[in-house]
């Protein structure tokens, strides 16, 4: 009798207190039969990181409206890879300008989501995601 | 630190990693254990042997009553004491979906940053007594990686999701002010399996009033008491010394003690941390440590025999026939006894 359950972490790093989005997003993940982590807000990347450690989690949603991305995502990126977790796939959700798009899929951001993207949307590439992860 | 990866590697490896404290992989195993793969299987075989020493507290209650708040300043006082605190912290799944949300770490951020501390969070994953049903594993596996407190907090339970004092050692039933009157306090169920009362949010009108409804039925439920009340030693009730008592008194009689807590503030804890501590001497006192341990032990092998024999039966059984039984039960031509005999006959042949 062995089950599996996509984890995943949802995270508010930085310092703006809007959690909605993050809140909708977790919702959907869970509806989708997701087992979702959330943290809360004003998160470190540090806290973010140990969090995606301990609970072995495949992926990692994070939601940024403060405009601080090109600061948080890359330190995630950088501090899940030394802590031996660089398989996790990262997402970004927020207000981010389309010059900083490239730049963080670059790095390795594995899907970056704005204003007006459906959560079916959001759940598909998880999906997928997780998959490639445990493959 | 270089981290192999595990999945390439023998299990053994990831064991000797999980016992020299590599929190990766404690981490992957703690999936697997959870996923109840062979893995995970036979990680919790060779883990086994070094179980057994870790305190487990359980902490219940009905939800926003505080537990994880209470969870969080729990760790923090026995890492004042230098103790390494595990906390297996378990939410709902939901029927429909199978998913969750697990939010309890929201309550716990002052323990980030601490390698003592390792925090988990589970779903129940279908199980209705407040735990998983791999709850009592990944506690196995936390306290191997020598853990020495692993505190287990159930989901928001109502009356009867009492699961978790088969678990643990100490169990803490959190309450809170103006939840319910004296007959929601004399109800069989989750009050009687504390081993300490803790009413939180103690700066809340009705404390005075939830703490008598509590103390009340504990003097229903431990009829000695009444006689030390008479002697007007109340304080030496809420915390037994059973080395006071006389020998021929019942000296494995612990009456729970009632602590109040503000957790947001950390209010009241060094009385509960007082409290857990006399209960951890009394366990081992008594010889409860080692007979809670047993029960522990015996009921999860229980639990595994019914459900291995009930595995190995069902594959014996020949295709179909279980469905054929069914059917004749529910065309009212065969009783459920008799449905059962039918199957218990065919495997005998």
């Amino acid at each position: 009798m062995t089950e599996r359950k996509i984890r995943v972490l949802v995270a508010k790093p930085g310092l703006d207190g809007h959690d909605r989005g993050a809140k909708v997003v977790a919702r959907a993940l869970r509806d989708a039969g997701m087992e979702v982590i959330y943290t809360g807000l004003r998160q470190t990347p540090e806290m973010i990181a140990e969090a995606a450690l301990q609970e072995d989690v495949d992926l990692v949603g994070l939601s940024i409206l403060s405009g601080a991305h090109m600061a948080l995502a890359p330190r995630i990126l950088e501090l899940l890879k030394a802590n031996g977790q660089g398989n996790v796939k990262v997402f970004l959700g927020g207000i981010i300008p389309d010059e900083d798009i490239a730049r963080l899929k670059e790095m390795g951001i594995a899907g970056i989501y704005g204003p007006g993207v459906s959560t079916e949307q959001i759940v598909s590439d998880f999906f997928l995601a997780a998959n490639k992860v445990s493959a | 630190m270089i981290h192999p990866d595990h999945k390439n590697t023998p299990m053994t490896t990831l064991t000797q990693s999980v016992l020299a404290g590599d929190r990766l992989s404690l981490a992957r195993a703690l999936t697997q254990v959870e996923n109840n793969t062979l893995a995970g299987q036979k990680i919790l075989d060779a883990l086994f042997p070094y179980t057994g020493k870790a305190h487990l507290i359980g902490i219940t209650g009905a939800p926003g009553t505080g537990k994880s708040t209470l969870v969080n300043q729990l760790a923090l006082s026995f890492r004042k004491l230098e103790k390494r605190v595990a906390i297996v912290a378990v939410d709902p799944s939901s029927p429909f979906t199978g998913g969750a949300v697990l939010g309890d770490r929201v309550r716990m951020r002052d323990l980030s940053g601490d390698p003592g501390v390792f925090i988990r969070s589970m779903a129940t994953r279908g199980s209705l007594g407040g735990l998983a049903q791999a709850t009592v594993k990944i506690v196995q596996v936390f306290d191997a990686a020598g853990y020495d407190v692993v505190i287990i907090e159930t989901v928001g339970a109502g009356q009867s999701e009492v699961d978790v004092a088969r678990l643990a050692h100490t169990t803490i039933v959190v309450e809170a002010p103006g939840l319910g009157d004296d007959i929601q306090a004399i109800k069989a169920g989750i009050l009687e399996i504390a081993d300490i009362l803790v009413i939180n949010k103690a700066d809340h009108p009705g404390t005075e009033s939830t703490e008598a409804a509590l103390r009340n039925m504990l003097e229903l439920s431990h009829p000695v008491q009444k006689v030390f009340r008479h002697h007007d030693q109340t304080l030496s009730l809420a915390e037994p010394n059973p080395e006071k008592n006389p020998v021929t008194q019942s000296v494995d009689l612990w009456i729970p003690p009632i602590c109040r807590t503000v957790a947001t503030e950390g209010k009241g804890l060094p009385a509960l941390m007082e409290a857990i501590q006399n209960h951890l001497a009394y366990l081992h006192k008594f010889g409860d440590w080692v007979a809670r341990d047993q029960a522990r032990l015996f009921s999860e092998f229980d639990l595994m025999l019914q459900s291995s024999l009930l595995e190995d039966f069902r594959a014996r059984i020949p295709a179909g026939k279980i469905e054929q039984v069914k059917n004749s039960l529910q065309n009212r031509q065969i009783s459920p006894q008799e449905a059962v005999n039918v199957l218990l006959n065919i495997n005998r042949l």
